[in-house]
């Protein structure tokens, strides 16, 4: 059962392993894995995407495992892609998300539950922290019907913020001292959050992030206007201003603290992502996120072919060596190409 | 054309708490380029076949030092097909400290080779690299050397 039809037939109708090989064929570019995608694409689109990111070690993985149990409870399925980080040397690499997940000592067991499925996957290389094919990889679990699909990155540093390409809601998680609140105010992963985490809440200095949270995500909306009244931000002001804020029509993202391990919060998180969902659909934004993420897809194929294309077609062998030899520099030669190109469009 | 990357699963499962050699054999499979997948201590026979299927990986590795492996990995060996895997596309490998009279035993039963304590872990990745394309190549799919 490796022939195309079969694996399309398959995912459609609910059978695992033809997910699970379909998954592997697109992963290492097969031209099957291209037919595959093509042929699923109208099957496509009926998920809620959810992103997860944030530090190495702040519990992403736990917090993936305790959501996919608090959303099979609501009577949702749930497949979960975990992006490890592949190693730049070798090319190999150790995949730990997964032990993470409940098992048959927990109430519910995952690992065996039919409507869970979790797959592994090497970054290979890349940064962002996503693999190249994610994208591809949660849309046959869309086709396959999950209703909720987690993409748990790699452990993010400040800049990897290529989720929020591929979710519709993307959850930042944090930790206690974790920085102060310049740290929390930088630019990247910590401006994408529609959700952020202050997960192990119950270490040490926990209130102080969720305060500096808070505070960071009411400057970063339109609020600064209103907010100038104020000269200094105690308190009973801080209240003020976040009732200002939740009487905007916009999203503001809620902070939720959580203690992952024992399961402390995980309802709250829960019902603030399906909040998210429902805002997106409200507000037209859904339509919006999907837009640009099929803009930047078909531009990204685009691109790829493009490259294929000039370097097999035109005499790219000889280009780079006048551009070593110095008798052309990359810019010109790179005007000549598109010249080209253009009069073959036109 | 990308080539496949060998996946492998390092399985601890059952009541066996000994997860020294797993880890570091993780560890040193992922040196030797393979993307390899830890479950972690305690699984039952069916969370690793689950596993297996969803992860679609070309090896899983068994680790036992409980003595309970002529119970345990037929056992895994079954729920993998049951699962809708097939188990002959997988090098099916066990490790720990299993009697060398259970070796063929295990072999009868689907498992590929049993690596005792003191295997060289040059060994074990050259098998696991002869042999994935040996599998791979009867099933005419491309491969990772």
């Amino acid at each position: 059962m490796n022939e195309v039809s079969d694996l399309v037939q398959g995912i459609l109708s609910g059978n695992r392993r033809a997910l699970a090989r379909a998954i592997t064929y697109v992963e290492n570019n097969y031209s099957e894995g291209k037919e595959i995608m093509r042929q699923i694409h109208k099957e496509t689109g009926k998920a809620h995407i959810i992103g997860l990111t944030g530090f190495p070690g702040v519990g992403k993985s736990t917090i993936v495992s305790k959501l996919t149990e608090e959303f099979r409870s609501r009577g949702k399925t749930v497949g979960i892609v975990a992006v490890d980080p592949g190693s730049p040397f070798t090319g190999g690499a150790l995949l730990g998300d997964r032990l993470r997940m409940e098992g048959f000592d927990s109430s519910k067991n995952l690992w065996t539950d039919p409507g869970v499925f979790f797959r592994s996957m090497s970054s290979r290389g890349r940064a962002g922290g996503l693999a190249a094919k994610t994208g591809d990889v949660v849309r046959l679990l869309d086709a396959f019907g999950f209703d909720i699909i987690f993409v748990e990155t790699v452990g993010a540093g400040q800049s990897e913020v290529d989720i929020i390409e591929v979710a519709d809601t993307s959850v930042v998680v944090l930790m206690p001292e974790i920085g102060d609140d310049i740290q929390i105010s930088k630019a990247g992963i910590l401006e994408i959050g529609d959700i952020y985490v202050v997960n192990k809440a119950d270490l040490d200095g926990a209130d102080k992030t969720v305060k500096w949270l808070k505070a960071m995500l009411l400057l970063s909306e339109d609020l600064v206007q209103s907010l100038t009244k104020f000269s200094h931000a105690d308190e009973p002001k801080a209240q003020n201003m976040e009732s200002l804020a939740t009487k905007s029509s916009d999203w503001i993202p809620p902070v939720v603290k959580t203690i992952a391990e024992r399961g402390d919060g995980i309802k709250e998180l829960a019902d603030a992502i399906e909040d998210h969902f429902e805002y997106l659909k409200k507000s037209s934004k859904l339509e919006q996120k999907r837009e640009e993420r099929v803009k930047r897809e078909l531009l990204e194929i685009l691109m790829e072919e493009i490259k294929e294309l000039v370097k097999s077609k035109l005499n790219y062998r000889e280009i780079i060596h006048q551009i070593i030899e110095g008798k052309l520099d990359p810019h010109t030669a790179a005007e000549e190409i598109v010249k080209k190109l253009k009069s073959v469009i036109s | 054309m990308t080539i496949k990357k060998i996946r492998v699963l390092v399985a601890k499962v059952g009541l066996d708490g000994h997860d020294r050699g797993a880890k570091v054999l993780a560890r040193f499979l992922r040196d030797a380029g393979f993307e390899v997948i830890y479950t972690g201590l305690h699984r039952t026979p069916q969370e690793v076949a689950m596993a297996a299927v969803d992860e679609d990986v070309d090896v899983v590795g068994i680790s036992l030092h409980s003595g309970a492996h002529l119970t345990l990995v037929p056992k895994v060996i079954k729920y993998i097909e049951e699962f809708g895997g097939n188990p002959s596309e997988m090098l099916i490998l066990v490790g720990g400290i299993i009697p060398t009279d259970d070796i063929p035993k295990l072999k009868s039963q689907g498992v590929d080779e049993v690596f005792i304590p003191g295997t060289p872990i040059d060994e074990i990745i050259e098998y696991i690299k002869t042999n994935v394309a040996k599998k791979k190549q009867l099933l005419k799919e491309k491969v990772d050397q």
